[in-house]
């Protein structure tokens, strides 16, 4: 190497350079979000023109666009960007806090906790709105705390805790399997909806809620960001470094199975949403950076794309979730294979 | 410990006291199973009278009871038949794995043997039992050494936690596809939703009688294997060591359980967990030898689903609650007992 005879300078070189480049990746990812978003008002089954989208959005009425863009495509990409970021986000976060790829909300059990609850509230209870979201995340809060009760030991909760939680969710499958089969006035499509996550039928009166969440919770997400980039490094080098574990724990947990569990009332559990991003983030960005705003990009990325594809391209339609499985059940078996190969990693 | 010296010495330590224990246990199971099947038969949503029973036993269909007697004594066969099956296979994967947490719902088999159905529902246009079969038993037959494959790559061979991992994903991966074959086609999502679930009613003999062929083999070869199963529980050096051809014994062990698995869903949709709990609960009365473990299996797995199929009709009157639902609300807790009482290997 030349450029061994200045080590300290290249290396401050080098880091400059990942910085810029983690940089240009957010903005790249933000871009491409953007432009995901345009693209689902623009275009569907009949072509837009920008100005009247704009118009409409504004809030004048324009011959044909009105309905088109307001009714139909308006909360359906408002619901999938905001849907995204909190899977997105509620995901990685739980990756990095539990140090392991396959700790995401959708395989331990946390978003079919959720969308049980949900499932349950609103074919028995009849609720609707607010009062279901509120069910949610008091159910994935519940189905936290029960995986995590019951795989710690000793303190270290580890891979059992992977394990437990796929308990879990094989029995809240069943329950929401039950809740779906003993209701008759919902028709298939709707069940399915509930198994893997779906904007048909999106309301944009769903949007103000999970707009909230996003806000809320994404914001205190965001400001245990410090923490939690330390956490990557470790649990014994983060209380080195000062992180107050207890602390960031609780936070951590809480506004994320808030983001998750709100989401998840609204579109059903979108299949590996929570998984894929905080997975991809780690290989896009690399050591050393943030993974929490990429990866929440990443999620919307995810949902507003596959839901696209799903509407569009493909030769029938299908709701985002079954596009977003089927694509993210290769990738966990990849991941499987990868890890046994390699041993750990995130 | 003081706790050593309990009432019953485990069944494995010997002869004398563990010989009757085991001679008690089967008679004890064999008079629960008596009990379920005439359970099965008389309680459902419509109580009947034993008149009626008798009556349908001898064919008869004239009144509604009888007709209701005439549709639950197929179910009961299905019934005693599929948690036999699902036991004896889940006893089956646990030897060959040598892993706690194997069973067939778990390992992504189940999962394997619905995508293939499904797949062969929606794009051959498959009705036939015999069709159901087959591709129930190729589905399970590649779930079964895919996961398997993927599970011990890496050091450390299959490990629980490797082969749990890819089983679980396996499963959830076939459930993704199945929705996306599914889904494009509402000529078949009906049928092929309410299979999803699996079930035991609306059970026939028409539909059972050309599977059993599959059943019987597979009981047979599963029992067959019970012996060299005990030789490979000391671990595969000492069983080569003591003559056995390991890998023929592996083969055949999952022959058995794959033919069993498989040929239960293609019947009953998948049904998980009951391979899972029944030979715990056996390996706890009776010990570790799997002549003995194998056969108590099958008779408690079908003790098990009966009662769970028994108790499904009756909690939810008027409606039912499909078999597998009671199943996983069972089994679930138990498996996360099992994963909290093993240390688990780290990956």
């Amino acid at each position: 190497m030349t450029t061994s005879a200045l080590p300290l300078d290249s290396r401050a070189v080098e880091r400059h350079r990942r910085i810029v480049r983690q940089r240009l990746t957010v903005a790249v990812l933000a871009l491409l979000v953007c432009l995901l978003f345009v693209l689902t008002l623009v275009l569907g089954q009949s072509f837009t023109p920008p100005a009247d989208v704009v118009r409409v959005l504004l809030g004048e009425t324009v011959e044909g666009a009105s309905f088109l863009v307001g009714t139909l495509r308006l909360p359906r990409a408002a619901l999938l960007l905001l849907a995204g970021l909190s899977f997105g986000l509620g995901g990685v976060v739980f990756q990095i806090m539990l140090r392991n790829p396959l700790a995401s909300p959708d395989i331990i059990g946390i978003t079919s906790g959720a969308g049980a609850a949900a499932v349950f509230a609103i074919v028995v209870l009849s609720l609707s709105g607010p009062a279901v979201s509120i069910v949610a995340v008091v159910a994935g809060l519940a189905v936290a705390l029960l995986v995590y009760g019951l795989a710690v030991r000793n303190g270290a909760a580890g891979t059992r805790l992977i394990l437990v939680g796929i308990g879990v969710s094989a029995m809240l499958h069943s329950v929401t399997a039950y809740v779906l089969s003993s209701a008759p006035a919902w028709n298939l499509q709707e069940a399915l909806r509930w198994l893997t996550g779906s904007v048909n039928g999106a309301q944009l009166s769903d949007a103000p809620p999970l707009l909230l969440a996003v806000i809320v919770f994404g914001g205190l997400l965001l400001g245990q960001r410090r923490e939690l980039d330390a956490l990557r490094l470790g649990e014994d080098t983060a209380a080195a470094l000062g992180v107050r574990l207890a602390r960031t724990r609780i936070i951590v947990i809480v506004a994320a199975v808030g983001m998750i569990a709100i989401a998840t009332a609204a579109t059903g559990p979108i299949a590996f949403i929570s998984f894929l991003s905080g997975t991809i983030a780690a290989r896009v960005i690399g050591s050393g950076g943030s993974l929490l705003i990429p990866s929440a990009l990443i999620g919307a990325v995810l949902t507003l794309a596959g839901d696209y594809t799903g509407q569009f391209l493909l030769p029938s339609r299908y709701p985002v979730g079954v596009v977003t499985g089927a694509l993210g059940a290769p990738y966990l078996l990849y991941l499987i294979v990868r890890i046994n190969r390699i041993g750990r990693s995130l | 410990m003081t706790g050593q010296d309990a009432p019953f010495p485990r069944g494995a330590t010997g002869f004398g006291n563990g010989k009757t224990l085991r001679g008690l246990c089967l008679v004890g199971l064999l008079l629960a199973l008596v009990v379920l099947v005439a359970l099965s038969v008389t309680v459902g949503t419509r109580d009947v009278a034993w008149v009626d029973i008798v009556a349908a036993a001898s064919g008869g269909t004239e009144t509604i009871g009888q007709a209701a007697v005439a549709v639950r004594i197929p179910r009961t066969a299905l019934a005693v038949l599929a948690g036999g099956a699902l036991a004896m296979a889940g006893g089956l994967m646990q030897g060959v794995t040598r892993n706690p947490l194997a069973d067939p719902g778990i390992l992504g088999v189940n999962a394997g043997a619905s995508l293939a159905v499904v797949t062969a529902v929606a794009w051959f246009d498959i009705s036939s039992a015999g069709a159901y079969l087959w591709s129930a038993l190729f589905g399970a037959a590649f779930a079964t050494v895919f996961v398997y494959r993927i599970g011990s790559l890496g050091a450390g061979g299959a490990t629980p936690l490797k082969l749990t991992l890819s089983g679980a994903a396996t499963s959830i991966a076939c459930a993704s596809l199945v929705i996306a074959v599914v889904l494009p086609r509402n000529d078949i999502a009906g049928g092929i939703q309410s299979w999803q679930i699996g079930g035991v009613a609306g059970a026939t003999f028409d539909r059972i009688v050309p599977v059993l062929p599959f059943l019987l083999a597979g009981f047979a070869v599963g029992l067959a294997c019970a012996r060299k199963l005990n030789s490979l529980a000391l671990g595969d050096d000492l069983a080569a060591g003591l003559g056995e051809n390991v890998a023929m014994a592996r083969f055949l062990a999952s022959l058995g359980g794959v033919l069993l698995c498989g040929a239960t869903t293609a019947l009953c949709g998948p049904i998980g967990f009951v391979g899972l709990v029944v030979p715990h609960l056996c390996r706890l009365l009776v010990g570790v030898d799997y002549r003995w473990l194998l056969p108590l299996s099958s008779l408690a797995g079908a003790c098990l689903l009966l009662a769970s199929d028994v108790l499904g009709r009756v909690v939810a009157r008027p409606g039912e609650i499909e078999v597998s639902i009671i199943t996983a609300l069972i089994g679930a807790p138990f498996f996360i007992w099992i994963v909290r009482r093993q240390r688990v290997r780290e990956l």
